[in-house]
């Protein structure tokens, strides 16, 4: 039987998380009802590189002034979209988000005290090439406290949001560095149940990828879920 | 013990929390300047087949509150029952679409077209249908649901996968309610009494 393997519920994080408060009223409580992916869950939107600007995956001078830059410490993130089986996913759409180094998001309703950088806007996209590898280059956000517990706060985080080649591989995450306190601290990292899950979303220093005198490099690989091919076509049988 | 098993596990999915408007959306977060447009405003991009109609909705918490940080998208299939990229599709319709909501009230709203019938599995129709994927601050992996049609009542009866539902009273919640002239509204209860039929496909 074709079609996309079924998502591991008990991997992912589960709907009603009470130590990230926001989940509470905004977790539906009956479950969700399963069938195998239908052509509506296996097809999805393509993109071209045809939306795709000089700047786009340069966060560092996306938004800047001709001739400036976005203040931080620069770094690159690279890494590759796999699918379950390890195979590349092409020519995926990500689109990528963050706070500024001082751990402020450039958003109305964003209330730290930390500043904003002018030249920094915090958003970014970018294609995945053939074998499935992207690159970017961005300034290391910093951390940042938000209202949930009298004093949680977010380790450095960059947000991404993936489309595969089908809409049963969306999936939006957020990527973590290697060696950060905060991470176990954090309510949105604990509704993982699993140190592997937690592991999963940590990039990995890797200085192969530096640029010496420019900037440090990120290790960040993305697992989309896989489409089974078999040579046994199974009877249908309604479901 | 026994062998080790070489797949890898599919990325963790974390929320895409109360800025995903930034990542997504920047223009109407007020990030002007960095794309020339947002991604999924238009899901028309020239003189489309079909019936067109206008899809609006609020997506509401277990308090009955408005969600305003949302990002809602849609799939779907075009006005001939064929999806974007097959062969045979109206090259004049994207499929896709995506909404922050307004600012001020969550609403969101899609241009699109009156999607025709796909296949299942086992070759019986799928009554028409939307695809729908929302993410937000406090949703930690995003939820898939599916907008069926009110007007399709025959469709609907035999569809593959409404027909299947145990707590047939539930289905409603997945039935959007023609209002005018090709309008139709499909509100989004994520708990509560009307909470909305969630999907894991």
């Amino acid at each position: 039987m074709t079609g996309y393997v079924a998502r591991d519920r008990r991997w992912q994080p589960d709907a009603l998380t009470p130590a990230y408060k926001s989940s509470l009223k905004r977790s539906p409580q009956a479950a969700l009802i399963s069938f195998p992916t239908t052509i509506s869950e296996e097809t999805g939107p393509v993109f071209g590189h045809d939306i795709l600007g000089p700047l786009d995956a340069d966060l560092i001078h996306n938004f800047a002034a001709d001739g400036a830059s976005a203040i931080g410490p620069r770094i690159i993130v690279h890494g590759r979209v796999l699918d379950e089986f390890g195979r590349p996913v092409p020519n995926a759409l990500v689109e990528v988000w963050q706070a500024n180094a001082g751990g402020r998001y450039r958003h109305r309703k964003e209330s730290y005290l930390a500043p904003l950088d002018p030249n920094f806007g915090g958003c970014g996209r970018f294609l995945t090439g053939e074998d499935g590898s992207y690159e970017f280059r961005t300034i290391q956000p910093g951390p940042y406290p938000w209202p949930n517990g009298p004093n949680d706060w977010r380790p450095a985080h960059i947000h991404f949001s993936v489309f595969g080649a089908a809409f049963a591989q969306r999936l939006i995450t957020q990527m973590y560095f290697e060696g950060d306190p905060m991470i176990p601290l954090c309510p949105i990292v604990g509704v993982l149940n699993a140190k592997e899950a937690v592991e999963a979303l940590v990039a990995s220093l890797d200085m192969t990828r530096t640029v010496p005198m420019d900037a440090r490099a990120y290790k960040f690989d993305i697992v989309l879920r896989g489409r089974r091919q078999t040579a046994f076509e199974n009877r249908p049988e309604g479901m | 013990m026994a062998q080790k098993l070489t797949h890898l596990r599919e990325s963790p999915s974390q929320t895409a929390g109360p800025y995903v408007h930034i990542g997504c959306t920047p223009n109407f977060a007020e990030l002007n300047g960095v794309y020339p447009q947002d991604l999924g405003n238009v899901m028309k991009t020239g003189v489309v087949q079909g019936r067109e109609i206008t899809v609006t909705g609020t997506v509401f918490d277990g308090t009955g509150t408005p969600l305003r940080d949302a990002m809602i998208e849609i799939w779907q299939a075009d006005a001939a029952g064929v999806y974007p990229g097959q062969a045979g599709c109206d090259p004049n319709f994207t499929g896709w679409g995506r909404s922050a909501g307004d600012m001020e009230t969550g609403e969101f709203r899609f241009e699109t077209v009156k999607p025709g019938q796909v296949g299942f599995r086992d070759g019986r129709m799928q009554a028409p249908h939307v695809t729908f994927w929302i993410v937000a601050r406090g949703i930690n992996i995003g939820l898939h649901t599916r907008m069926y049609f009110e007007d399709e009542a025959k469709a609907n009866a035999i569809d593959p996968i409404l027909s299947r539902i145990e707590h047939q009273v539930r289905v409603p919640t997945l039935l959007a309610k023609a209002q005018s002239d090709g309008h139709y509204r499909f509100d989004i209860h994520l708990q509560g009494p009307q909470e909305t039929i969630f999907f894991d496909s």
